[in-house]
Formats: C-alpha cells, sequence, structure tokens
C-alpha cells in the first residue's frame, strides 16, 4: 500500500464515565455500579492500543463509545482533536473501521460485496470500489480471483476474519476498532492472524484500538496497553515492557500472571541485551596471539571463525598445543542465535541444544557475541528501585511525555 | 340470511340419457375432452382471487410486521391476533361478512386475506428478528443508517423465511378459495357444486385446483432460488 494511504488519527478518552440503566426489576431506571469509571487516556496517532482485562470489566463498553455505537453518560471523546459527537453516528462510523470476534459478515452478500460495503455508502463510483475490493484481499493476503464471487459460508473462520479486516480497511479510515478479533478462531490460526496483522500494521500505520482478555496477545500485539479492572477502571496504561517490568499494583501483577519475567523474553531481542565476548581465532594463527586475545574474551573458550568472520565452532584444547593454531573443534557453533531472535525464542533454542552458551551472529553471519543463560538472566532482572511505581505510568490525557508521541512516525 | 342467496344450485351440465359414462357418474375422458372449456372462467376467477387476496395480505402483513420490527410490543398480539383469525371456520366466516360486504368476490377477499396472515406475518417477524446479532452489529458499526440496515441487510436475510410464509399462504389461499363461492365469488368451488355428484366435473375442477396450488408454489420456490443465491452456496 503507497504511503499516501497512511492516515491515523489521535483517540482521546477525557473522564469518561458510562454507566448502564439497570433494566428491570426493583432497581429499573437506576443507575448501575458503571461499566466505565472515569477513563482518561490517549492512543497516539499510527499505534495499537489494547483494551484487556476481565470479563465484564467494561473493555466492549470503551470500545464501542469510540464509534457511538454506546453513549457515554459523561466525558468527552476525541478523534483528532474533534469530538466524536461533533458528527452523526452514521457518518463517525464510515471514517472508523470495525472488527468484531464473530467477523460479522453479511452472509447474503458475495465477499467483493462485502468489502465493498463502506465505499459503497461513501458512493465511491464503481471502478474505484472494484479496484479497492481487489486491493484489501490482496493485502488480507486472499487472491482476489479466487475469492471474490465466493459467499461468507464458502470460507474457513480465519478466512472470514481476514475478510472482515480487509472490509473495515476498504475505506481506509484512520482508526480501527476490533473487539477480540482473533478470539473464535483455534490456537494455530490466531498465531498466524496476530502475525499477519502485525505485518500490515507496518504497512498501513492506523490507530488501533484492539479489545482482548488474553494478556499474552495483548502484550504481542500491543504498543500500548490499558489495563481495565472490574468496574471500568483504568489499572495501567503503558507499554508492554513497562508493563511487565513495572505492574502498577497488585491487581495488574496478578492479571499479566506470575510468569511475567518469562514474558518478558518475548519481548526482549538478543540485541537488546548485553552479550558476552569470546575469542575469536583462525586456522594457522599464532597460539600467542590467540592466548592473549582468550585472556581477555568474558569465556575462555576461543571460537574459530572463517576468512569472513563467521563462526566454526569451538576450538578444543589441543589446538592450542602447538605453535599454531589448528582447527581441532570441540563442538560445532551451534545453535548460531540471530541478533533478531526475542529471547523466548534464543533460549529455546540453548535449551534444546542442551547448552549453555551459543554465538550470536549478525544479519552477514559474523560473530556479534555470546549469548548464554546467565546473559538471559541478568536481562530478566529489575532494578529493585524502579518496580511498583505506580503513577508515573498511568498517563492521563494531555500528559506531555504523551503528546511528543502523536505525530505518526 | 337465506340459503336462497347462495349459488348453491345444482346445475345439469351433463346429458342424464341413460347407459352413458355421464348418466352413471362416472369418469368420462370423452366428456371432459369436449367440456373443458366450462373451466377456464372458474380457474381464472380462481387465480384472481387468490392473488388479489395474497398480495393485499402481503401488502398488511408487511407494513405491520414492519410496525413490530420497530415496536416489539405490537408483535405478539398481532401474532395472537392472526392466530385467533385462522381458527375462524372458512365457511363461517364467507357467510358471516356477506352481510357487511355483500356477496361477491370483495366478501371473499376479505376473508382470504385474514387467513393469510397467521402465516406471512408469522413468518416475516421471525425472518427480520432471526438476523444475527453480530451481522446487525458490524452493519450498524460500519455506518449503514436504521433504514439501510433493514433494506440492505435484514429484509434480504429474512427473503427465506418470508417467501416460506408466502408459499404456505398461497397454497391455502388455493384451496380455502374453493369455499370463497359461499361469498358469491365462483371460482372453481363453484364450478365443482354445480354438480357434486358427477366424478368427472369433481375431478377436473378439484384436479385444477390441486395443479393451481402446485404451480404458485413452484413459482414462489423458484423465485426464492433466484433471490437467494447465497443459501446454496456449499459450507466451507
Ligand atoms: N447493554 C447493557 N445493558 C446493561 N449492562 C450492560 C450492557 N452491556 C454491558 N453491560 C454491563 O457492563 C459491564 C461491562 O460490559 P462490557 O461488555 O463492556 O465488558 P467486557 O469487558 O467487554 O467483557 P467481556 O470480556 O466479557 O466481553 C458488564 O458488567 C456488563 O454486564
Ligand atoms: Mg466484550
Amino acid at each position: 500500500m503507497a504511503d499516501q494511504h497512511r492516515q491515523a488519527a489521535v483517540v482521546e478518552f477525557d473522564h469518561v464515565t458510562k454507566r448502564y440503566d439497570a433494566p428491570t426489576g426493583r432497581d429499573k431506571g437506576k443507575p448501575t455500579p458503571g461499566a466505565v469509571n472515569d477513563l482518561s487516556m490517549k492512543v497516539p496517532a499510527g499505534k495499537i492500543c489494547i483494551l484487556v482485562g476481565p470479563s465484564g470489566c467494561g473493555k466492549t463498553t470503551t470500545m464501542k463509545m469510540i464509534n457511538r455505537i454506546i453513549e457515554p453518560t459523561s466525558g468527552t471523546i476525541r478523534l483528532q482533536g474533534e469530538d466524536v459527537t461533533g458528527s452523526p453516528p452514521d457518518e463517525l462510523r464510515r471514517r472508523i473501521g470495525y472488527v468484531i470476534q464473530q467477523v460479522g459478515l453479511f452472509p447474503h452478500l458475495t465477499i467483493a460485496d462485502n468489502v465493498a460495503t463502506v465505499p459503497r455508502l461513501l458512493r465511491w463510483d464503481g471502478s474505484r470500489t472494484r479496484a479497492r475490493v481487489d486491493e484489501m484481499l490482496d493485502l488480507v493476503g486472499m487472491d482476489p480471483s479466487i475469492y471474490r464471487g465466493r459467499y461468507p459460508k464458502e470460507l474457513s473462520g480465519g478466512q472470514r476474519q481476514r475478510v472482515g479486516v480487509a472490509r473495515a480497511l476498504a475505506a481506509d479510515p484512520p482508526v480501527m476498532l476490533m473487539d477480540e478479533p482473533f478470539g473464535a478462531v483455534d490456537p494455530i490460526a490466531r498465531e498466524k492472524l496476530q502475525n499477519e496483522f502485525l505485518r500490515l500494521q507496518e504497512d498501513i500505520g492506523k490507530t488501533i484500538v484492539f479489545v482482548t482478555h488474553d494478556i499474552d496477545e495483548a502484550i504481542k500485539m500491543g504498543d500500548r496497553i490499558a489495563v481495565l479492572r472490574t468496574g471500568g477502571k483504568l489499572a495501567q496504561y503503558a507499554s508492554p515492557a513497562e508493563l511487565l517490568m513495572y505492574p502498577a499494583d497488585e491487581f495488574v501483577e496478578d492479571f499479566v500472571g506470575a510468569d511475567r519475567a518469562l514474558k518478558r523474553l518475548a519481548l526482549q531481542r538478543v540485541r537488546d541485551i548485553d552479550l558476552w565476548t569470546a575469542a575469536t581465532v583462525r586456522s594457522g594463527e599464532p597460539v600467542a596471539e590467540a592466548r592473549r586475545k582468550i585472556a581477555e574474551a568474558d569465556i575462555d573458550i576461543p571460537l574459530v571463525v572463517d576468512d569472513h568472520g563467521r563462526p566454526q565452532g569451538w576450538l578444543s584444547e589441543r589446538g592450542l598445543a602447538g605453535e599454531r593454531v589448528r582447527p581441532e573443534l570441540r563442538s560445532r557453533a551451534e545453535p548460531l542465535v540471530e541478533l533478531d531472535d526475542v529471547l523466548r525464542d534464543a533460549l529455546a533454542d540453548l535449551i534444546e541444544s542442551e547448552v549453555h552458551y551459543s554465538p550470536v551472529v549478525d544479519p552477514d553471519g559474523c560473530l556479534a557475541g555470546v549469548l548464554s543463560l546467565e546473559v538471559i538472566s541478568q536481562s530478566l532482572h529489575v532494578p529493585p528501585e524502579r518496580a511498583r511505581t505506580s503513577t508515573e505510568l498511568v498517563e492521563p490525557a494531555g500528559d506531555d511525555a504523551v503528546s511528543a508521541e502523536i505525530e505518526p512516525a | 340470511m337465506s340459503a336462497a342467496l347462495l349459488p348453491l344450485v345444482q346445475l345439469d351440465i351433463r346429458s342424464r340419457r341413460g347407459g352413458t359414462c355421464e348418466s352413471e357418474d362416472g369418469f368420462c375422458p370423452d366428456w371432459i375432452v369436449d367440456n373443458l372449456d366450462r373451466y377456464v372462467s372458474p380457474l381464472l376467477e380462481h387465480v384472481v382471487l387468490t392473488m388479489v387476496s395474497v398480495g393485499i395480505g402481503f401488502a398488511i402483513a408487511f407494513a405491520v410486521a414492519l410496525l413490530a420490527h420497530r415496536r416489539e410490543w405490537v408483535s405478539a398480539p398481532v401474532g395472537a391476533l392472526t392466530s385467533v383469525l385462522f381458527t375462524i371456520p372458512s365457511v363461517a366466516a364467507f357467510l358471516l361478512l356477506v352481510p357487511l360486504t355483500g356477496l361477491g368476490p370483495l366478501t371473499a377477499i376479505v376473508a382470504l386475506v385474514g387467513y393469510t396472515q397467521v402465516f406471512l406475518f408469522r413468518n416475516m417477524v421471525n425472518g427480520l428478528s432471526n438476523v444475527g446479532e453480530e451481522t446487525k452489529d458490524a452493519a450498524r458499526g460500519m455506518g449503514l443508517t436504521e433504514r439501510q440496515l433493514l433494506w440492505r441487510v435484514e429484509l434480504p436475510l429474512a427473503v427465506p423465511e418470508i417467501l416460506a410464509g408466502l408459499r404456505i399462504a398461497t397454497v391455502t389461499t388455493v384451496n380455502l378459495a374453493t369455499l370463497a363461492f359461499f361469498a358469491g365469488a365462483g371460482g372453481l368451488g363453484a364450478q365443482i357444486y354445480t354438480d357434486i355428484t358427477f366424478r368427472s366435473n369433481v375431478v377436473v375442477a378439484g384436479g385444477l385446483a390441486i395443479l393451481l396450488a402446485a404451480l404458485f408454489d413452484l413459482l414462489i420456490l423458484g423465485g426464492q432460488r433466484l433471490a437467494t443465491p447465497w443459501r446454496r452456496a456449499a459450507a466451507a
């Protein structure tokens, strides 16, 4: 998709509260405790903001107030600075993509007609709409020539969800609302859809408000995560790493789970942490020189590299017996970890290969350092003075630190 | 009201000379071939009665069903009323209406329209309310107005049930219209009663009514298949 399509808007909640009327019985007409309570937060343009929390905590309500399917009891929601109540709901909604868990494709319309829904409401001409439909189907990885004329019930659950995303994106809305979009598909398809969506978002750069009750999905998908607690109160609004590292209170700590340290492994990349150094030696180089390098390195086993600096294997003691280094390997340089690997995958490689450390290579295959179990465990260590700071991490609307992020990258 | 008003007079439509097939009330192919034209105008009357009644019935049911779709409390009492209407014996309805609307097609149509409602109204209301919440949620979320939602989503999705109601209503009306002669509206029933003991007559007039019902049924079914290609798509 071309760059001029990249448009996104800031979404801002300003002291938003929603109370549903108790519908029946003795309490008829009385306001209930509140599904959303005095919510203030700002979603920067072009970012994925996840609303997460236990069932009934007000995630869906929060999301549906943005496109006015639900009207707040009090407070203001602004889109790119503009109060959403300023335009008629129908017009507003045509500017906001909407994806729900059950997808809600129109069963009586073909895939093409489904995707064309909003362009037609906006009275685009036929050829522009057709071109757009094909572009959108391509974008979500569905061959238009195959799927254009099919009906929703001829698709699998994952395919329907993709069409749902294509339909929501068709009129290029600056904001997308997604309510548990991948909740109804099996775990393998979900993982695939999540990855595809993240790749897609890199191209389209929309502002996305994404509801889930799955903290793992939140950590994976979110640029920012809003944790809501029952009663619709914002418990913490932070980046995934901050949330895992510095949960604001016990509720958030419980919600992110006892394994939050492990979850952080999925967020950090090998390039983000301080690696060990190892001596690199080449076959035929003087042993004295090699021994000097070994003394300076973090580990005392040298790595044999080829002429391009690519690791070949760990040198055995016998390789250093003569005048010159002989390429006698104690073991091959395996597994090879890459700088862009997330720590979780790198750790899995180490454990699977039953080694304590392994070489890390840059994109050219040259040695960049050594990753060890110790290095990983150090990276998980949270400086105690920063643990449990709450207020500074909850960023209310209008916070300067957040405003700086508003400009799309 | 006296029975003399009613066209229940038995007419002679055949020769009663002894020894022939006709005089013995039999099934006489030769007679049928010679007398087919007698059935043309009762058949047309029957077709008109059915189409006019179902047409008006459809319009009324449609309007009330749309109202009931918007205001939910309308649905239950109207539904109950249509059921009650349907329990009135048809001959009684025809006879009771005669003092109000006189002898003739009008009376028959009023009664027949009443009988269609139970099928048409119920199916329309069910069809509209069976549209999935998630479909409506998605439609509203994309910015369809309530009117666009109704015409572009809810009604198209209700078509199968609406047409199923139309089929039953039409077949039932063809059937009930055979009694419309009690209201002086003619039709195939009148033809049957002109000589109810003559098997050839009963078979031809009755057979035409059955064929007519089957034909209407097939036509609507065909229309439904054309209008709802999405229902035939194979599930993935
Ligand atoms: N239309 C409504 N009328 C009355 N109460 C409602 C209505 N919709 C939601 N609620 C209540 O408001 C609260 C928040 O509901 P909401 O649907 O926003 O929760 P959620 O976080 O999306 O939950 P879930 O994870 O189960 O989808 C719940 O207590 C719910 O019972
Ligand atoms: Mg929800």
